[in-house]
């Protein structure tokens, strides 16, 4: 019987991206209600598997490894032949991918070569009883929601037969949480290497070149509080107003989609469906109306506060701090306001 | 160089409102676009076309509707377009689409296959992969640049978060395009007229049977099916302050910052 919770870890340059590891504290938690174990999958060149203190303080059981040349660089098809046979090997119950562009290239592939469903950018996955009638005594299922039609609706999603039931889940929708051993101490946890069949000839590409974009900015997914302007902020200027008030409150900016199309601020800034999915402790929307597209994004900040002329912006149905006012005005003198508050401060 | 484009007629996602009262979708009224990706996967394969000749055949699968999508591509430059329609592949998830579409492809041909990256309406980025696998070709998505290299050879750009590659895959392939990989022509008035006069093909289930397993497309073939399906829920508003000053407005900000120690 299929069995156990894996999680298919993402590295590039031997860095095990943070999606990883906010995916096996989720499968942690879903296993308390199975019963089950969790394990990573993980792989890359020789050595990538040397260090696995954080698989197993995220909640990992184990860690089921393949180093190999091959597999330095992500490509499709040797990651997928690993992946599979490994999926093959172990039967389980329930698989996550990290929905990045790596994830979103190699589960669906996968998902076709094992003859499994596959369920994209779940925002959500719950264990619960399903019984297709009142006679069958009822089982376990993995219940995944993913939002549709640009976030305007939910879907939630089942695979009732076919094993394993998989889901790709983005980075910052779940929540890491580290074990804390007592003492201090690492959790322990188990360490396999898989004996995987991959072969120089399963590499069907070549890569000629790989170019690392520009000194990477920090990523607003991993912002503690985002200031967010929207088309409300009127011109491209207004993002260095934003920036002064950001400094204040340590955070980054952020925008929503008209800003970015207009080209006023790079495309990775963008909060929204199309763009990233951020839950900072602090979301300031600046001039932004709340487009279900851009709300998709955000909801899941820890405080919310919006400031826009519109009293009727839906923007205010998920603030919950809204201020009906000129931003033009309130911004500059809040600025003002939070430096005489930190000089008063100052100790 | 026989380049086939596979599209998806998309609600435009943009304009789907929610009805205040029902909190329902409202679905009349709203434009069926070609979905965005696609429709620069089109200009890419025009493109490849001009440089080293061939055709460029189109593809969709969805209801009789769908074949203005299919005549839009052909207004673009496509040569010939094919419906892939029946009431058998009605409620496939995308497994099954992709065992559908593969289907239609091995029965049309081809040496480059180009798809979008994703619909707006599903957004998974799960049937150009899985028509890949289904076929046995090598894929590569998140594509923003492919160039000829020889008449067996690509050269193409493959977007990541932090890099991109420069990878040379063989043909047939599959690509799934991003917008980035071109600005998509517009149809011409010539184009429009030939699209209406001539015909799309339909490939049913009877064309494609023997090429699929009946068990594993449509509604009970598919291996995910929707449970539920349901509007957001708000999160519910906080405090707004009307006709505050802006001083007011911003001692109610700090206030509500230091309370939170987010200051």
């Amino acid at each position: 019987m299929s069995k156990d919770i894996y999680v298919v870890a993402e590295q590039r340059d031997a860095v095990i991206q943070k999606v990883s590891f906010e995916l096996i504290s989720e499968a942690k938690r879903l296993s308390m209600v199975t019963g089950e174990k969790v394990y990573a999958i993980l792989a890359g060149a020789k050595g990538v598997a040397e260090d696995l203190g954080d698989f197993y303080r995220a909640g990992a059981d184990g860690v089921i490894y393949v180093e190999d040349e091959l597999l330095k660089e992500y490509t499709t098809e040797p990651y997928t032949k690993v992946v599979s046979e490994i999926l093959l090997a172990k039967d389980p119950n329930i698989v996550l991918f990290g929905a990045t562009s790596i994830g979103r290239d190699l589960a669906p592939r996968v998902a076709a070569r094992i003859h499994t469903g596959l369920t994209a950018d779940c925002t959500k996955l719950e264990i619960l009883d399903w019984s297709p009638n009142q006679e069958t005594e009822p089982e376990k299922l993995l219940y995944m929601t993913r939002p549709a039609f640009g976030g305007n609706i939910m879907a939630t999603i089942l695979c009732k037969e076919k094993r394993p039931q998989m889901a790709t889940v983005r980075p910052g929708v779940m929540k890491r949480e580290d074990i804390i051993a007592e003492c201090g101490a690492t959790p322990e946890g188990t360490k396999e290497e898989f004996k995987s069949t991959l072969k120089k000839e399963d590499m069907n590409v070549v890569i000629r070149e790989v170019v690392k974009c520009k000194v990477q900015k920090t990523d607003i997914i991993e912002a503690k509080a985002l200031i967010s302007g929207g088309r409300g902020i009127g011109s491209p200027e207004a993002f260095s107003m934003l920036k002064e008030l950001a400094e204040l409150l340590e955070a980054d900016i952020s925008s929503s989609r008209a800003n970015v199309d207009a080209g006023w601020i790079d495309r990775d800034r963008q909060v929204g469906q199309t763009g990233k999915t951020v839950r900072p402790s602090l979301y300031m929307a600046c001039g932004i109306s709340g487009a279900i597209q851009h709300v998709a994004g955000m909801e899941d900040s820890d405080y919310v506060i919006a400031i826009n002329k519109n009293e009727t912006a839906a923007i205010f149905d998920v603030a919950d701090l809204g201020i009906v006012g000129d931003l033009k005005i309130i911004i500059p003198k809040l600025i003002e306001g939070l430096k005489r508050y930190k000089e008063l401060n100052r100790c | 160089m026989k380049i086939v484009v596979c599209i998806k007629q998309v609600p435009d996602t943009n304009e789907v409102k929610l009805d205040p009262v029902t909190n329902t979708l409202i679905r009349e009224g709203v434009p069926s676009i070609i979905n965005h990706d696609d429709k620069s996967g089109i200009e890419a394969a025009l493109k490849l076309k001009e440089q080293v000749g061939g055709e460029v055949v189109v593809v969709c699968m969805g209801p009789k509707q769908a074949d203005v999508a299919l005549r839009e591509a052909l207004a673009m430059g496509c040569d010939k377009a094919m419906l892939v329609s029946a009431r058998e592949f009605g409620g496939s998830d995308t497994y099954a689409t992709a065992k559908i579409i593969a289907a239609a492809l091995r029965k049309i041909g081809y040496d480059l296959v180009i798809t979008g990256r994703q619909a707006i309406d599903g957004d998974t980025a799960q049937v150009g992969p899985q028509i890949a696998e289904n076929l046995g070709i090598p894929q590569v998505s998140y594509v923003e640049g492919v160039e000829v290299l020889n008449e067996s050879t690509l050269l193409v750009q493959r977007q990541y978060e932090d890099r991109y590659h420069m990878i040379e895959v063989k043909m047939p392939c599959l690509l799934t395009a991003l917008t980035e990989l071109g600005e998509p022509r517009y149809m011409t008035v010539k184009g429009i007229v030939e699209a209406y006069r001539q015909e799309i093909e339909v490939m049913d289930y009877e064309m494609l049977k023997d090429d699929l397993d009946i068990a594993t497309i449509g509604l009970k073939g598919s291996p995910t099916n929707v449970y539920k399906s349901f509007t957001k829920q708000a999160k519910g508003a906080g405090t707004k302050l009307t006709e505050l000053s802006p001083d007011e407005a911003v001692d109610a900000i700090i206030n509500a910052l230091q309370e939170r120690h987010l200051v």
